[in-house]
């Protein structure tokens, strides 16, 4: 109740701002930018379509010039090999938990720290949030070799728990829901939830939560795209036998199964989940990649 | 042994009580004119608990990043450095002796080590280079007021849904010699058919290329949201002072988006630093020698060849020192060019 309250104002105030803004400036398109747009979103579309095209092809057609530029009989075939004979069956189902996991914790911790950074007073926050910043500039490299022998000590080879811990939260994601809490959420609204006596967790519970759901979900399908796709630490601490999909896909690159219409089944099938994510939520990740960039 | 436990706590806890209940009732004998004693000590204990809440909450709430940070990335950081300095086999990893400076004398002592650091440079140059000036030019294209300005969007950014293993394995299909279909769009062209894996440019060009189509859109929607935080009053008085178009772009647009393009800049060089899933997989088989030549094999490729095909996680760790240092520093020339620059202006 109290979170659609206060959207309204905010909301109106940002479409007054943007008729404002935007007066001048938005410039209706011309047929050139039609054009020059269409060119980029074949090149964008293009790889994918083809991998498509590709999958239901057979390898013995992909050796053959000319490339074939339209679909053939054999996809489900190709998928059925990839998904049975390159484990992605067992890597789909791996990779959804370890995604899942994932996404929970980041969203739950990011917003906690980022309410933090944003709404409440305490010692040392700006160096705090600064070391934050600063940590993502630290290549993965320079943590794998101690995690992956720490990893063979605690007998984890092979085990989902490994590549799920490193990543519970992130400096992304605390810096994301950092920058979206210090405008969404008022302080008063906290204030007066004190005044009643309410405890942190009670505030986090019935003020933060309510109004940092939209960053939340954006926060979700964001660090989701990021799991799935997760590469260097995977491929180091799994293999074949429990994969994720980016584990799966290796293995199929590197010759596990060389019929190159089952890589690009395996291909497009390990993207599939990300693609339906895509057509069903596309606004929302586009808006939540400009939101991070325009305060970061 | 849970009995005696008991017995000693039992005491204890009432012991607690004893203090509190004595104020208490002092507080009672003497008399009428002090206040309600029940409310105001009840609250005192609230106001209490109130106060350690607020003061502690905040560390609570920013413990777990700080906790996942500091075990999986802080300490593995200063571990990795110490295994730079020790000489460790993977396939023995129980005998791990002290080595000194000897992993980085052996990395300034190699070709490899030097080849992988001009791959990683050229690399990062050409995939940076051509996606950050070609995302400006779509943001500027996806600011005007487009019919389905979002679907625009969101298949500007689809190759960002595209994992790097997916993408590389379809690029190295497309980039194939012999039937790829970009050798024969060359062929109508007139253009030779280029050997994409083995040619010491040719397969630079090709992994920046996948590089460059995963990223670009995602760099376009970040310089849209700049453009769009422009205030319209610059491009009106730029027009009374009769600018066009492309001297609006130049001369509003491009020094209002500075600080946005330095923010891509710092986080392309990051991952181009980094590069390594494109290259491996882009050389198949035996990936992570990036090449028969090493034409293609970048730092994070030659890290991961050194540490997990051959098995000397020291030298791997030295290579992953080598490349964060080289981050810094050119973090520091990129953040002192800007400088400059803004200075100049």
């Amino acid at each position: 109740m109290t979170a659609s309250e206060l959207t309204v104002p905010q909301a109106k105030a940002r479409r007054e701002r943007r008729r404002v803004m935007g007066a001048g400036k938005q410039l209706h398109a011309g047929p050139l930018t039609y054009v020059v747009l269409t060119l980029f979103a074949l090149v964008s579309l293009a790889p994918l379509v083809w991998t498509a095209i590709a999958a239901s092809r057979t390898d013995t057609r992909l050796a053959q010039t000319p490339p074939p530029l339209w679909f053939g009989g054999n996809l489900f075939k190709n998928m059925e090999t990839a998904w049975e004979e390159a484990g992605l069956g067992t890597a789909m189902v791996n990779t959804t938990f370890v995604a899942g996991t994932i996404t929970v914790s980041t969203v739950l911790f990011s917003t906690l720290a980022g309410f933090a950074f944003a709404k409440l007073r305490f010692r040392f926050s700006g160096v705090l949030l600064l070391l934050t910043i600063g940590t993502m500039m630290v290549p993965p490299q320079l943590a794998v070799v101690p995690l992956y022998l720490w990893m063979s000590d605690l007998g984890w080879s092979n085990q989902l728990q490994t590549v799920i811990l490193p990543t519970l939260v992130t400096a992304f994601g605390t810096f994301f829901m950092r920058q979206y809490l210090v405008q969404a959420l008022p302080s008063e609204l906290i204030e007066a939830a004190r005044v009643d006596g309410a405890s942190s967790l009670r505030v986090v519970w019935h003020v933060v939560f309510p109004a940092a759901r939209p960053a939340m979900a954006v926060l979700g399908l964001l660090t989701f795209v990021f799991a799935w796709n997760d590469f260097l630490w995977p491929i180091i601490a799994l293999n074949q036998e429990n994969p994720t999909v980016q584990v799966a896909l290796n293995a199929l690159g590197t010759g596990y199964v060389p019929d190159q219409s089952v890589i690009m089944a395996g291909a497009l099938l390990g993207t599939l989940p990300l693609l339906i994510a895509f057509l069903l939520f596309g606004k929302q990740i586009v808006g939540g990649i400009m939101q991070g960039a325009i305060k970061g | 042994m849970s009995s005696p436990h008991k017995a000693l706590a039992q005491p204890a806890s009432s012991a607690d009580a004893a203090p509190g209940d004595e104020p208490g009732a002092a507080g009672r004998a003497h008399g009428r004119g002090t206040p309600p004693r029940d409310p105001g000590d009840k609250g005192s204990w609230r106001s209490r608990l109130y106060r350690w809440d607020m003061k502690a909450s905040p560390y609570a709430f920013i413990a777990p990043f700080f906790i996942v940070f500091g075990a999986f990335s802080l300490v593995p950081l200063l571990y990795t450095a110490w295994y730079s300095l020790h000489n460790v086999q993977l396939s023995d990893l129980d005998n791990q002796t002290w080595a000194g400076l000897a992993n980085y004398q052996n990395l300034l002592s190699s070709d490899f080590f030097w080849n992988a650091l001009w791959v990683t440079l050229t690399i990062g140059v050409i995939s940076t280079v051509p996606q950050l000036l070609m995302a400006i030019g779509i943001a500027h294209l996806l600011n005007y007021k487009l019919r389905g300005s979002t679907v625009w969007r969101v298949v500007m950014l689809t190759p960002y849904a595209t994992s790097v293993a997916a993408a590389t394995l379809v690029f190295v299909l497309l980039y194939s010699w012999d039937g790829g279909m970009i050798n024969w769009m060359l062929d109508f062209v007139g253009i030779d058919p280029v050997n994409w894996r083995e040619s010491d440019w040719g397969s630079k060009f090709a992994v920046s290329t996948i590089v460059i189509w995963r990223w670009t859109g995602y760099n376009a929607l970040i310089y849209l949201a700049a453009m769009q935080a422009i205030p319209a009053d610059l491009y009106e008085s730029a027009s009374i002072d009769g600018a066009n178009r492309w001297q609006q772009f130049r001369h509003v647009t491009v020094p209002q988006l500075r600080p946005t393009i330095l923010f891509t800049v710092v986080v392309s060089t990051i991952g181009a630093t980094q590069l390594f899933g494109e290259p491996l997989l882009f050389g198949g088989v035996s990936g992570s020698k990036g090449g028969s030549g090493h034409q293609y094999q970048t730092l994070g490729l030659y890290m991961y060849d050194q540490g997990w095909v051959i098995g000397n996680l020291g030298k791997a760790s030295a290579i992953a020192w080598s490349m964060f240092l080289i981050l810094l520093i050119v973090a520091v020339i990129q953040l002192l060019v800007s400088r400059r620059l803004r200075k100049s202006q």
